[in-house]
């Protein structure tokens, strides 16, 4: 297990470098600077390029970078008068964390309440409706449902406040609107777990024993389906983060998300690549912790076993 | 429903059937025997033939959602399993009728140590405590069989090959020493000298307990060993029942002579071919209305396929279903492969 993830971790890094070296090549690649402003003299420009470095042959200017990151320094913002990078990112995280994680927990908790009566209920009028809720989850973007969110439960019904975030109730929309697709990918994944696990001879068995049809469900039916919903961790987490830079747009929250759109607004390269580096990072991690879960849970792929 | 106090179980005129796609599917048509305490009853016919469904309507097991419940009784305890409550079915369910199925790599759940497994019925059933029941659980390893017993609860199904496993679903079916085992098919999915241990094995444990069995398959030759009698079953009915003596020796309808004539012989006499009985089962979504066999059967006459055949005893135990029997039938002899060679 320990050897397992030492290796998983050194593959980790290893994405992470090529991931970083590339996003940097590519933003040197691209037109504009963000010095462009008509008003710097050129000698101005030519100061501020020496500050930030940016005169230097782009070899030695990827080694700094690069040197710097190992580190844990992400370099300073080139808009927001040389304030740290990762100090920014970790200033916004709590809120955007905030919005994400409670985004999980509603749709870890609608979607399985919806997945399981739908599977409990099979064929009938409950299980169509939680299959239209689902489908409509997926197929509704958060720019869509988000507005919707606005004009239903705030303005109309005037349940939550429509922006900006002072309390937790200003988080409730937010994390709704991001809520939507897990509710549906949960309630979907259950749903189908669940009916194939119940087909199952070993269901059949734990009924032969004279359990309740409560116990088979809640000791059998639910621990073997839950175990696959682990595989949409990693791209729950690449929703949520996409996600988060449309919701957090349009409920105003200030979160990573929407520094992110203003930093590429602004060309504040080091904040994009940055930002870059940090989701990456959030995404790897996820991928592991889906791996290493996935071998706690499951015993039949228990890494330590049969896997090797 | 006075019952003879020989039997353990009476199932009379049971009749089940599935609503399918294609039509109502009529699984079981009419199947009654008799289960006497302490007896192994086999019940032997070619796939499809309704083993399984007799068995699982028993326990009551049948998928809700498209099976149909004809008709028939099934008294054990002086009460009809048939029209028990799902409340009244559960406290039958392990304590007093329990279950070995076909495939052991299947049977068992695979995110569950076996020992919580075992441990499921004799906490429910039994009332133990977690610590008597994991006590009692490395017990009825041991008791089954499987070395280790100790460490070995602590595993998963993954950890064990096919036969252990199926030693494992024989100890959560003995767990609360249930009065009737149902064994359908213990050994179909394990290698032929695993076979022999299984079948040694629920022998064994039979006479340790002394627990009535069904035992269901669909090979003649792994019953002459272990059963007490036999139940052939061909297209939901069953066509001849009698002793082992009887059903091997004295066969009395062409289905039977066409499942001996299909066993391997231990003697391996390569002049003697094995003969698996030509054609295929009927259709159960339009079942014939005569005898089910007449289609495959050598000897068939112009009444079996307009009406099923009344039983013909032959001693108190041995009966078949067959128009052969009938007064002005012509008499047929068995083929010589079947009787002659034993
Ligand atoms: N749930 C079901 N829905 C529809 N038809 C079914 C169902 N279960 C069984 N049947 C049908 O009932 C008939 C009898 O099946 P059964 O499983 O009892 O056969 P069997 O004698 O046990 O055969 P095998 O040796 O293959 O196990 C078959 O034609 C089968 O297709
Ligand atoms: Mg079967």
């Amino acid at each position: 297990m320990l050897r397992y993830v030492a290796r998983r971790t050194l593959y980790m890094l290893l994405a992470l470098f090529v991931i970083i070296s590339v996003t940097f090549f590519i933003s040197k690649a691209l037109p504009g600077t963000p010095f462009a402003d008509d008003k710097l003299t050129p000698q101005i420009r030519k100061q501020l390029y020496e500050k930030y470095g940016l005169d230097e042959p782009i070899l030695v200017q990827y080694e700094k970078y690069m040197l710097n990151v190992a580190q844990g320094d992400l370099g300073n913002s080139f808009y927001f008068e040389s304030r740290p990078v990762s100090q920014m990112i970790l200033q916004r995280l709590p809120v955007s964390m905030f919005i994400g994680v409670q985004a999980v927990i509603f749709g870890l908790v609608i979607g399985m309440v919806l997945g399981i009566v739908a599977a409990l209920r099979h064929n009938t009028l409950w299980d169509t409706l939680a299959v239209v809720v689902a489908v409509l989850g997926v197929s509704v973007p958060s720019f869509v449902l988000g507005p919707i969110l606005q004009y239903w439960l705030g303005l109309k019904l005037g349940w939550f406040p429509i922006a900006f975030f002072e309390s937790w109730i200003y988080s409730v929309l937010p994390s709704l609107a991001l809520s939507v697709f897990v509710i549906s990918t949960v309630a979907r994944f259950i749903r189908t777990e669940m009916l194939e696990v119940m087909g199952q001879d070993y269901i059949t068995l734990a009924k032969a024993k004279g359990l309740s049809g409560l116990a088979v469900i809640l000791k059998h039916v639910l621990r073997n389906a839950l175990i696959p919903l682990v595989t949409v961790m990693a791209p729950l987490t690449i929703y949520l983060i996409t996600g988060s830079l449309v919701v957090e747009q349009i409920f105003a929250v200030p979160g990573i998300g929407e520094q992110f759109v203003q930093s590429i607004v602004v060309n504040d390269y080091s904040m994009i690549l940055g930002t870059t580096i940090f989701f990456s990072v959030l995404f790897i991690l996820a991928l592991l912790i889906q791996d290493i879960m996935y071998g706690i849970i499951d015993p039949r792929i228990r890494i330590s076993g049969a896997k090797e | 429903m006075a019952m003879n106090n020989d039997n353990i179980l009476e199932v009379r005129d049971l009749r089940i059937s599935f609503g399918t796609y294609a039509g109502e599917v009529q699984a079981v048509r009419g199947v009654s025997f008799d289960l006497r305490r302490r007896e192994t009853l086999a019940i032997v016919g070619e796939s499809g033939s309704g083993k399984s469904v007799t068995a699982k309507s028993l326990m009551r097991l049948l998928p809700e959602a498209n099976t149909i419940f004809k008709g028939g009784e099934a008294i054990f305890d002086g009460r009809d399993l048939l029209k028990l409550s799902e409340k009244q079915m559960q406290r039958v369910r392990g304590p007093k009728i329990a279950m070995v199925f076909q495939d052991p790599m299947t049977s068992l759940d695979p995110t569950m140590k076996v020992g919580n497994q075992i441990s499921e019925s004799l906490r429910k059933h039994l009332g133990m405590s977690r610590a008597k029941a994991r006590e009692r659980s490395v017990e009825l390893l041991k008791l089954v069989g499987i070395p280790n017993a100790e460490e070995r609860v602590k595993q998963y199904p993954h950890q064990f090959s096919g036969g252990m496993r199926q030693r494992v679903v024989i100890a959560i079916a003995l767990a609360c020493e249930p009065q009737i085992l149902i064994a359908d098919e213990p050994t179909t999915a394990l290698d032929v000298t695993i076979q022999a241990q299984i079948l040694d094995l629920l022998r064994e444990l039979q006479e340790k307990i002394g627990t009535s069995v069904i035992l269901i398959t669909h090979d003649l030759g792994v019953v002459a060993s272990v059963a007490d009698r036999i139940a052939v079953m061909y297209a939901g009915k069953i066509v001849e029942m009698g002793t082992v003596r009887e059903t091997f020796y004295d066969p009395q309808m062409p289905y039977t002579w066409g499942l001996l004539a299909s066993i391997p012989l231990p003697t391996a006499d390569r002049s003697q071919d094995l003969i698996p009985i030509p054609g295929s089962p009927p259709d159960m979504s339009d079942p014939p209305k005569g005898c089910p066999f007449t289609a495959r059967c050598p000897y068939a006459m112009r009444v079996c396929p307009t009406e099923f055949p009344e039983y013909t005893t032959f001693s108190a135990e041995h009966k078949a279903a067959c128009w052969l029997h009938h007064p002005m039938a012509p008499n047929v002899e068995p083929p010589a492969r079947v009787g002659g060679t034993r």
